[in-house]
C-alpha cells in the first residue's frame, strides 16, 4: 500500500526536479523566447491532450470539439482578470467551473449517441459555442477579446500540467476511472457489472471539459488577445492528432503526443500547408501500422527498466 | 424448498414483443432463495431475452418482475445488478483488452464507497478499499483456475477461460441470483465436468442462487434441482430432470426427431 | 405583405442552396450506408470537383456542361482512389480507426490543394448565366435555375441506377447487410468501389454548381458544406437516399431563413443545432426506423 504512496513521491520530486532545470534555464537566458513560448503550449497542450484522453482514450466517447471548452474557460479568464480583477489562480479555476459546467450540460443529453454521432455531436457543439461566443458583445464579438494582461508563464503551465497529471492519473487507477475504461471495453458489460453508465461518460465528459477550462484561460493569458477563430474545430482536430498520436488510453501517451505536435508545428511554423499535409500522411500511417498510437495502452511507468528504477526508489526510500 | 417462503424472483405474465414477433409469450416463473434452477429449450426459443428482460437489457412488453417481492421492471441494468443479480453473456462480453485481473475488479464496482476526493488525493477509504479488492479479486481467481492468468490480457485466454472468467467476473459484483447464459458452451466434456463442480461449489461458498441456460444436458440434468422448458417464447414444461426427461412434449420439441429414433 | 415577400424569395434562395446540400448528402449518406464511415474528406472531395470544373472552363476553355461531366468523372475516380488506398486496407479494423483516416484524408486534400493552387480564393469567370428572371417580384437567376435543373437530372439518373440496374440493386443489398451480400455472391468491393465514384461525382457536380452560383471557390470551401451535408444526411435518416435530400433542402431552406432574418453569422450555428436536436429526439432521423440493439 506505502509503496503507491511513494512511488506518487519518486513521480512529484521528478516533476519538481524537471521543473527546476527548466526554470533554471529560463532564468539563466539560455532559452529564447520562441522556445519558451512553446515550451508553455506544451504544457498547455499536454493538459488538452490529456484531459481530451479521460474522454476519448480512457472513457471511449469519441469528441471531437474539445476546442470549445478550451474557449469558455480562456473567456471566462479573461473576463475574469480584465474585467474583475481577480487573480490569475482564480481566473483558471472559474474557467474550469464554467468549461466544466458547460461539459455537464452538454455531456447529459449528447453522451447518449454512440460513436461516430456523438463525434459529430460534439463537433457541431464545439462550433456552436465559438459561434455564440462571436455574438457576444461583451467579450469582443468576432474581432477577439484586446488587452489581456500576460500573466501566464512557464511555472503557472508547469504546475496546472502537474496538477492535471496528478489527477488523471487518480482517477483512472481508482474504482471509478475503472469504470470509465470498462464503458470503452464493453458498454453492455460495463453496466450489467454495476457501472452506472451515464453516470460515469458524463463525469468524464465534465472532468476533461473543466482541465480544458485550464488550458484555455492559460492559453489566453499567454497572449494579449484571443479571438473565437482560436479555437475552430481545427484546433480540436489539433488535440485529437495528439491523443491519436500518443495512444487512446495513455497518460504517458499524451504527454509525448503533444510535445512531438507541439514541436513539428514550432519547427514547420513557416511552411504551415505542409505540417498539415505531414499530419494528414502521418495520422493515415499510423491508422494503418499503429493505431493504437505510439504507447496504445501502456504508461511508461509499465516499461521494465522504468519500472525497476522506481522500485527501487520508492523501495529505498522506504527503508 | 420451505413451501411458504416468498420467491427470490417472479416473474408474472411476462412478454417481449420485437416487431411482429413474440419472443416472450406470457411467461411465469419462480425461484426461492438458494435453488439452481434450468432454463433449457431449442435455439431462438426466447431463453436469452429473459435473461434481458431480468437484467433490464430490455424492457418487457408487459408483465411484472419481482425481485424479493419488489418490482424491478423499468431499473437500469446496473440498477438491478445493484440489487442483486449479475449474470454472463452468452456471447463472451469480457473487457477484452484489460488484464483478467481488472475484469475481476471492476465488478466489485457498486460496493465501492470512497468518492472522488478521495480517488484524487489518494487518502481515506482509498488504499484499504483497494487492496481489498485486489486480495477478493486474487481470490476469485483462484476458485476459477485463472490465478496465474491474472496479468494477462483478457482476450489473450483460450475460450474455456473466458467463460470461467465472466462468472468470476460476475461473482465479484457479489449477487444474490446468479444468471448464466450458457456457460460450457464451446467446452469439451471434461472442461465441462470441472464447470460443473465449480457451480456447485461456489452455489454453496457464496449462499448463491442459480438460474442458467444450457444446451449441454449432462450439465442440466447433473446439477439443476429444477428445470423449465421454453418453446417459442412458452413454458411447456416444468419439473425435476427426472421428470423433463420423461416428459413427451419435452421430447417432441427439445430432442426433436432425433430423440425419437 | 413585405414579409411574405422575402419569405418567399428566401424559400427560392433556400431550396438552391438546399440542393447542393443534398447531392453532397447523397454521397455521405451512400458511403454511410456501405461502409458506416463518415467519410470527412466527402467535402473535399466536393472541393476537389469545384477546381477542377474550374479549371475546365478557364484553362481548358470548354463550356460549363462539358467541364461539369469531365470533374464528375475524374472526381468520381478520386473518390475511388481514396477509398482504394486510404479505407480499404481498414475495412475490419476499428470504425473510430477508419473515422481518424477519414479526418486525415480530409487534411491531406485540403492542404495538398493549398499547395498546389494555393489558398488564394478563384473566381469563376462568366458561365453566360448571369441573367435573371422576375417572376411575379420574385427574382430567380440563372445559376439557381441551373442548379434545379442538374440536381433533379442527376436525382433522376441516380434513381434509375439505384432502383433498376444491377448494381444498384447490390448497393442497396449491401447496405442493408454487407456480409449477408457477400453470401449472395455480390462483389462487395466493386460495389463499395462504384459507391464512391458516385457518391464522390455527385459531389463535384455540387462543387461545380457553387462555384458557378457563389463565384468564388478556395482549397478550405468543402469544410462547412461537408459537415452541413453530413447534418442533411443525419436529418433525413442516414442511408436513406430520398431521406438525404430532403434533408438537404430543409436545411438549406432553415439556413436562409435564419441568414434572412436573424443574422448571418448564426447560419452555420442553425445547421449544428438541428443536427443536435435531430440526434437527441431521433437520431434514425426523418425516414429513419429506431432499431434496438441485440444482446
Ligand atoms: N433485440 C432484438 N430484436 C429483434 N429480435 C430479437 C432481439 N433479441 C432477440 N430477438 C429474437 O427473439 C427470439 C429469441 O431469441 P433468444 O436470443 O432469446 O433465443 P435463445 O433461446 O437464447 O436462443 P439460443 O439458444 O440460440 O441462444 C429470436 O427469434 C431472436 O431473433
Ligand atoms: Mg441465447
Amino acid at each position: 500500500m506505502n509503496s503507491v504512496r511513494k512511488r506518487d513521491l519518486v513521480m512529484l520530486v521528478f516533476g519538481l526536479a524537471v521543473f527546476g532545470t527548466i526554470q533554471g534555464m529560463i532564468s539563466g537566458g539560455m532559452i529564447g523566447s520562441f522556445w519558451q513560448l512553446n515550451i508553455i503550449l506544451i504544457c498547455i497542450n499536454v493538459i488538452m491532450a490529456v484531459s481530451l484522453n479521460l474522454i476519448n482514450g480512457y472513457t471511449g466517447q469519441f469528441s471531437i470539439g474539445h476546442a470549445g471548452f478550451m474557449a469558455v474557460g480562456a473567456y471566462v479568464g479573461v473576463v475574469a482578470t480584465t474585467n474583475f480583477h481577480l487573480p490569475l489562480i482564480a481566473a483558471l479555476i472559474l474557467g474550469a467551473i464554467g468549461a466544466g459546467i458547460l461539459g455537464f450540460m452538454i455531456g447529459l443529453p449528447t453522451l447518449r449517441l454512440r460513436g461516430d454521432y456523438l463525434a459529430i455531436a460534439t463537433l457541431g457543439l464545439g462550433e456552436i459555442i465559438r459561434i455564440v461566443i462571436m455574438n457576444i458583445e461583451y467579450v469582443g464579438g468576432a474581432a477577439g477579446f484586446k488587452g489581456i494582461a500576460h500573466l501566464t508563464n512557464f511555472a503557472w503551465a508547469y504546475f496546472a500540467m502537474l496538477v492535471t497529471l496528478f489527477f488523471v492519473k487518480n482517477f483512472v487507477n481508482s474504482s471509478h476511472g475503472r469504470a470509465c475504461i470498462a464503458i470503452r471495453e464493453n458498454e453492455i458489460a460495463a453496466e450489467a457489472m454495476g457501472v452506472n453508465t451515464t453516470k460515469y461518460k458524463v463525469m468524464a465528459f465534465t472532468i476533461g471539459a473543466a482541465f480544458a477550462g485550464v488550458a484555455g484561460g492559460l492559453f489566453a493569458h499567454q497572449f494579449y488577445l484571443i479571438s473565437p477563430n482560436s479555437f475552430t474545430f481545427l484546433a480540436s482536430f489539433n488535440y485529437l492528432i495528439m491523443v491519436v498520436l500518443g495512444g487512446m488510453g495513455s497518460i504517458t501517451g499524451s504527454i509525448a503526443g503533444a510535445f512531438v505536435v507541439t514541436f513539428i508545428s514550432a519547427a514547420l511554423a513557416s511552411f504551415p500547408e505542409f505540417r498539415m499535409i505531414i499530419y494528414a500522411l502521418a495520422l493515415i500511417l499510423l491508422m494503418f501500422y499503429r493505431p493504437q498510437g505510439l504507447f496504445g495502452y501502456m504508461e511508461i511507468t509499465n516499461f521494465a527498466p522504468v519500472k525497476k528504477l522506481l522500485d527501487k526508489l520508492s523501495g529505498t526510500k522506504g527503508e | 424448498m420451505a413451501e411458504n417462503t416468498k420467491p427470490l424472483l417472479k416473474t408474472e405474465d411476462v412478454s417481449e414483443v420485437f416487431g411482429g414477433l413474440k419472443a416472450v409469450d406470457d411467461f411465469d416463473f419462480y425461484i426461492n432463495r438458494g435453488e439452481l434452477i434450468g432454463l433449457i429449450g431449442p435455439n431462438g426459443a426466447g431463453k436469452t431475452t429473459i435473461f434481458n428482460l431480468i437484467t433490464g437489457v430490455y424492457v418487457p412488453t408487459t408483465g411484472e418482475i419481482l425481485l424479493d417481492g419488489e418490482s424491478i421492471v423499468g431499473l437500469k441494468p446496473y440498477e438491478i445488478t445493484q440489487r442483486g443479480i449479475a449474470r454472463t453473456f452468452q456471447n463472451i462480453r469480457l473487457f477484452s483488452e484489460l488484464s483478467v485481473l481488472d475484469n475481476v475488479k471492476i465488478a466489485y464496482h457498486c460496493h465501492v464507497k470512497y468518492g472522488l476526493l478521495e480517488t484524487v488525493f489518494r487518502m481515506g477509504r482509498y488504499f484499504g478499499e483497494e487492496d481489498a479488492i485486489t486480495e477478493q479479486s486474487l481470490k476469485l481467481l483462484k476458485i476459477f483456475k485463472l490465478d496465474e492468468h491474472a496479468h494477462e490480457v483478457a482476450k489473450n485466454l483460450p475460450y474455456g477461460a473466458q467463460r470461467r472468467l465472466e462468472i468470476a467476473r460476475a461473482l465479484a459484483a457479489q449477487p444474490k441470483l446468479l444468471l448464466l447464459d450458457e456457460p460450457a458452451a464451446g467446452m469439451n466434456p471434461q472442461e465441462t465436468h470441472e464447470l460443473m463442480e465449480m457451480i456447485r461449489w461456489i452455489r454453496s461458498q457464496f449462499d448463491l442462487t442459480i438460474l442458467l441456460i444450457e444446451h449441454d444436458m449432462s450439465l442440466v440434468m447433473g446439477i439443476c434441482e429444477r428445470i423449465y422448458v421454453l418453446e417459442y417464447g412458452i413454458i411447456i414444461a416444468e419439473g425435476t430432470p427426472a421428470e423433463i426427461q420423461n416428459n413427451p412434449e419435452v421430447i417432441r420439441a427439445y430432442l426433436g426427431t432425433e430423440a425419437v429414433n | 405583405m413585405d414579409f411574405l415577400h422575402q419569405f418567399i424569395q428566401q424559400l427560392i434562395n433556400g431550396v438552391s442552396l438546399g440542393s447542393i446540400y443534398a447531392l453532397i448528402a447523397l454521397g455521405y449518406t451512400m458511403i454511410y450506408g456501405i461502409i458506416k464511415l463518415i467519410n470527412f474528406a466527402h467535402g473535399d472531395i466536393y472541393m476537389v470537383g469545384a477546381y477542377l470544373g474550374f479549371f475546365g472552363v478557364t484553362a481548358a476553355g470548354l463550356p460549363i456542361l462539358p467541364s461539369l461531366l469531365i470533374s464528375m468523372l475524374v472526381t468520381g475516380c478520386l473518390g475511388m482512389v481514396v477509398e482504394k488506398l486510404a479505407y480499404k486496407p481498414l475495412r475490419h479494423a476499428p470504425r473510430i480507426s477508419l473515422l481518424i483516416t477519414a479526418i486525415g484524408v480530409s487534411f491531406f486534400l485540403e492542404y495538398a490543394g493549398m499547395y498546389f493552387v494555393t489558398a488564394t480564393p478563384r473566381t469563376f469567370p462568366n458561365t453566360g448565366l448571369n441573367f435573371a428572371f422576375d417572376v411575379a417580384g420574385f427574382i430567380i437567376n440563372g445559376q439557381q435555375l441551373m442548379i434545379f435543373a442538374i440536381t433533379i437530372i442527376l436525382m433522376a439518373i441516380l434513381t434509375y441506377i439505384v432502383q433498376k440496374t444491377k448494381l444498384g440493386k447490390a448497393m442497396r443489398a449491401a447496405s442493408f447487410d454487407t456480409e449477408t451480400a457477400q453470401l449472395m455472391g455480390i462483389d462487395s468491393d466493386r460495389v463499395i468501389s462504384m459507391t464512391f465514384f458516385i457518391g464522390s461525382s455527385l459531389a463535384a457536380a455540387a462543387g461545380v454548381l457553387v462555384g458557378v452560383y457563389y463565384n468564388t471557390i478556395d482549397p478550405l470551401m468543402g469544410i462547412m458544406p461537408g459537415l452541413k451535408a453530413f447534418v442533411a444526411a443525419v436529418l433525413g435518416g442516414i442511408g436513406i437516399l430520398p431521406g438525404a435530400v430532403v434533408g438537404g433542402i430543409i436545411l438549406g431552406v432553415i439556413e436562409a431563413l435564419v441568414a434572412g432574418f436573424l443574422s448571418s453569422t448564426f447560419r452555420d450555428a442553425a445547421a449544428f443545432a438541428i443536427l443536435i436536436l435531430v440526434l437527441l429526439v431521433k437520431p434514425s432521423g426523418l425516414f429513419g426506423k429506431n432499431t434496438n440493439e441485440k444482446v
